[in-house]
Formats: structure tokens, C-alpha cells, sequence
């Protein structure tokens, strides 16, 4: 059932990359304007480096997440979709787990972008995509859920980042800190009690939105 | 249909009454006969609100979040309108919160706001519950309405200690919280009286604004005519 629904979430993304490219670009432009907020200081740019990266991320993640109930709302594809033998609770986390790996993708595609304009190069890539993973999860168990209540109401646009904003700055703020910490080098090893907090937002919501999803879409 | 948030029409008026009397004779106290602090002087005398303040905001936080539990269970329209009631005072007490914090800052520390925990949960919350109410005023099918909003006050209210302790790993400066048991007799009595003058008038005000939110809700519940072509 999971997997039918990630299927048909990750073909609908497939066939909608342009949308992909866009928001990218938008994030990029995003992090080229963000240097103007600080001025050409390169030690300074460098400083906020992984603070923009995320700012930028979040940005363009609430393009992501708004667009992603776009097809359901057409023709009522949304009450065909709950009239089949299936668990809404599939329905969500497929589609849940697509906007995660986009974002991630997104996340991975800004690195370069971030290394270029702030000079802030690091060696440890793997675990910078850890935790962009991790970050990225954070933002799309909620803000699947929210989407999914936006997507059939007036002004989503307004709405979607107005409820989304608040509640994950815990994760923003411990994704900033852990990319941070591996951009500027981290001496006291502080990195992983970040990622720890990050996995544990990540594992309240992705089950906390699951329960609540049913809630959200029963008629 | 009928949505019931008026079983004791005058109850509320006598909380209210009694609340604004305890919040006179506290801030009386305070004022004028408690002695002033030995570190701060007289602007720890807003303490007697502050305190009691955030108590309260926290615990109309908390009331929405039940009666969002009980709604999403029981599905009876009352709680929603108790819900909204207790999230719209809520906000209003947590924005009372900042403003005061940062009267008192100014002089104490030196600026207006800092980043440390107990400040930065209070204004996310402000947010995600204010959030929650643009959202109500979006929607026009109550049912969706009430769920939706059910939804996000549960989720926004797991999110507080998240973000309390996210914060404090961050930063932290706020000296700990005063309670009647960390300051002395004379600055006890006041505390004590202006929190219940505060709980008293945030019950009144969430049960007269509970009664609004039902009434509303009748007039939209209202089955339509029949025999009426749409």
C-alpha cells in the first residue's frame, strides 16, 4: 500500500521536474540575496553560511509543500483516492516521504551554491547530508500534514508558512547549529547531541502527523 | 442544533467581578506596601504581573489543548467553541507576556528581548497559536473548521517543550522563575492574589467568549430550509 503511494507520488514528481528546477532556482536566488543582507565581508558570509543555507531551504520548501495536494485538488481526485481500500495513513506517509526526498534533494543541490558564494567548504559531506536529511525530514512531516489542510482553503499561500514557521524552529534551529558546527569545525564534538535532537523532532512528528492525517482528511 | 456553553449565565460575571477584585487588592500590595527588591528596586514590582501572567497564558494553552482532545474524540461542537475561546485569550495573554518582559528587560538587562528559552517558547507559541487562529478564520465549513484547528493546536501545543529545550541548549540567560516557594513572605501575598485575579478573569473571559463561539456555531449549523432550491 506504502509503496503504491510512493509511487505514484515519485512518478508525479518525476513528470513535474521543471516545478524541481524552479524552486531550486528560486532557493539559489534565495542564498545570492541573502549575501546582500550581510555585505562582501567573506569572514562574516562564511560565519551565517549555514544559517542561509536552511533559510533558504525552508523558503523554498513552503513552494514545495504547497504545490504538493495541487493534483489530489483537481477533478476531486482527493475523495477518489479516500474511497479506495486503502489507509489514509499510506496516502500521507507516501507522499510524506516523497516531499522528504525532494527537499533532501534540494537540500544536496544548494550545497555547492552555499560552498561558491560563502566560501564554506567542508569535508565532512556526509554527514552535512545527514543532516540535511534529518532537517528535511523535519520539515516535511509537518508540513505534508498542513498542506494537506491548506491546499482547500483560500489564500494556502499565506497560511501554509504561517502554521509551518513556528513549529519547526526547533529543528531549523538544531539543523543550523549542526551544519554550522561541521562548516566551522566543531572541537568540542557537539554535532551529535544536535543530531540527536533533530532525530527525535523527526520521529515525534513523523508519527504524531501520521495519527493526525486520518483526522484531517475524513469527510 | 444547540450548542449548550450556558448553563450558568451569571457565573462568569461573578468570576469576572471576583477576578478584578483579587487583581486590585494584589496590585495594591504590590505597589505600594510590599517593600521594594534589594537588587532591582521598584521594577521587580511588575513581577506581581508577569508571573502570574505567564502561569495563566500557559494554562489557557494547555485548557485549549484538551478541550482540541476532547473534541477530536467526542466530536461534541462545545469544546470547539471552548477551544477557540481558550485560544483567542491564550494569545491575548501571551502577547500581554512579551510586552511585559520587555518592560522589564529594558532597565534590567539592558535591551528589550533576548533569545533565552522561557521568552523565545512564549513568542513561538504566540505565533503558532495566532497560526491557528488565521486559520480558523479561513475556513468556512465548521466541521473542517474544528478539526483542522483540533489538529494544529495539538500539534503546536507537543511542540513547547521541543522548543523550550531546544532553545536552552542554544542560549540561556532568564534568570529562573519566581513561584511563591523562591521569594520571600512579603512579596508572596501579592503573587498569590494577582494569580488567581488573573486565572479568575481568564476563566470569565474564556467561558463569556466560549459563549459567543456557541452561539455563532448554532447559526452556522443551522440545517438549510427545505424545499428551498440552492
Amino acid at each position: 500500500m506504502l509503496t503504491a503511494a510512493l509511487r505514484k507520488e515519485l512518478l508525479l514528481q518525476w513528470r513535474s521536474r521543471a516545478q524541481f528546477m524552479a524552486v531550486f532556482v528560486f532557493g539559489a536566488a534565495a542564498l545570492l540575496l541573502f549575501s546582500f543582507a550581510v555585505g562582501p565581508v567573506a569572514e562574516l558570509l562564511r560565519q551565517f553560511s549555514a544559517g542561509f543555507l536552511w533559510l533558504g531551504l525552508l523558503l523554498s520548501s513552503t513552494l514545495t509543500l504547497a504545490e504538493s495536494f495541487h493534483a489530489e485538488m483537481e477533478n476531486r481526485a482527493m475523495e477518489g483516492l479516500l474511497l479506495l481500500p486503502a489507509n489514509p495513513r499510506a496516502l500521507y506517509y507516501g507522499k510524506a516521504i516523497a516531499n522528504w526526498l525532494q527537499l533532501t534533494l534540494l537540500g544536496i543541490a544548494l550545497i555547492p551554491v552555499m560552498v561558491v558564494l560563502y566560501d564554506a567548504g567542508t569535508t565532512r559531506i556526509p554527514m552535512l547530508i545527514l543532516v540535511i536529511a534529518l532537517g528535511a525530514a523535519g520539515l516535511s512531516a509537518p508540513g505534508t500534514l498542513y498542506a494537506a489542510m491548506t491546499a482547500q482553503v483560500r489564500s494556502k499561500q499565506t497560511l501554509l508558512p504561517l502554521l509551518l514557521f513556528p513549529l519547526i524552529v526547533p529543528a531549523l534551529l538544531a539543523s543550523v547549529k549542526a551544519t554550522s558546527l561541521i562548516i566551522l569545525g566543531d572541537p568540542m564534538n557537539q554535532v551529535r547531541s544536535w543530531i540527536v535532537l533533530l532525530a527525535s523532532f523527526d520521529a515525534i512528528y513523523w508519527s504524531l502527523c501520521g495519527l493526525l492525517f486520518e483526522k484531517v482528511v475524513e469527510e | 442544533m444547540r450548542v449548550d456553553n450556558n448553563r450558568f449565565p451569571r457565573l462568569p460575571w461573578i468570576i469576572l467581578g471576583l477576578g478584578i477584585l483579587f487583581l486590585a487588592i494584589g496590585s495594591y500590595i504590590g505597589l505600594f506596601v510590599a517593600p521594594p527588591e534589594a537588587l532591582m528596586g521598584q521594577v521587580q514590582r511588575i513581577m506581581y504581573v508577569h508571573v502570574p501572567t505567564a502561569w495563566n497564558a500557559l494554562l489557557a494553552m494547555t485548557f485549549a489543548f484538551v478541550c482540541a482532545v476532547i473534541f477530536l474524540f467526542k466530536s461534541d461542537w462545545k469544546w470547539d467553541a471552548r477551544m477557540e475561546a481558550a485560544i483567542e485569550v491564550g494569545v491575548v495573554l501571551a502577547f500581554l507576556l512579551c510586552c511585559q518582559g520587555a518592560i522589564w528587560a529594558k532597565p534590567t538587562w539592558g535591551v528589550w528581548w533576548d533569545w533565552d528559552p522561557r521568552l523565545t517558547t512564549t513568542a513561538v507559541l504566540l505565533f503558532a497559536f495566532l497560526g491557528i487562529l488565521a486559520l480558523r478564520k479561513f475556513v468556512d465549513d465548521p466541521a473542517r473548521r474544528a478539526i483542522w484547528s483540533a489538529v494544529a493546536t495539538i500539534i503546536a501545543y507537543v511542540d513547547v517543550p521541543i522548543v523550550y529545550y531546544s532553545v536552552r541548549w542554544w542560549n540561556s540567560l532568564h534568570q529562573l522563575q519566581s513561584s511563591p516557594s523562591t521569594v520571600s513572605r512579603q512579596f508572596w501575598l501579592p503573587l498569590r492574589m494577582n494569580a488567581f485575579g488573573i486565572l479568575f478573569l481568564m476563566t470569565a473571559f474564556i467561558m463569556l467568549r466560549a459563549r459567543v463561539a456557541s452561539m455563532r456555531l448554532e447559526q452556522e449549523l443551522v440545517p438549510p430550509p427545505v424545499g428551498e432550491s440552492v
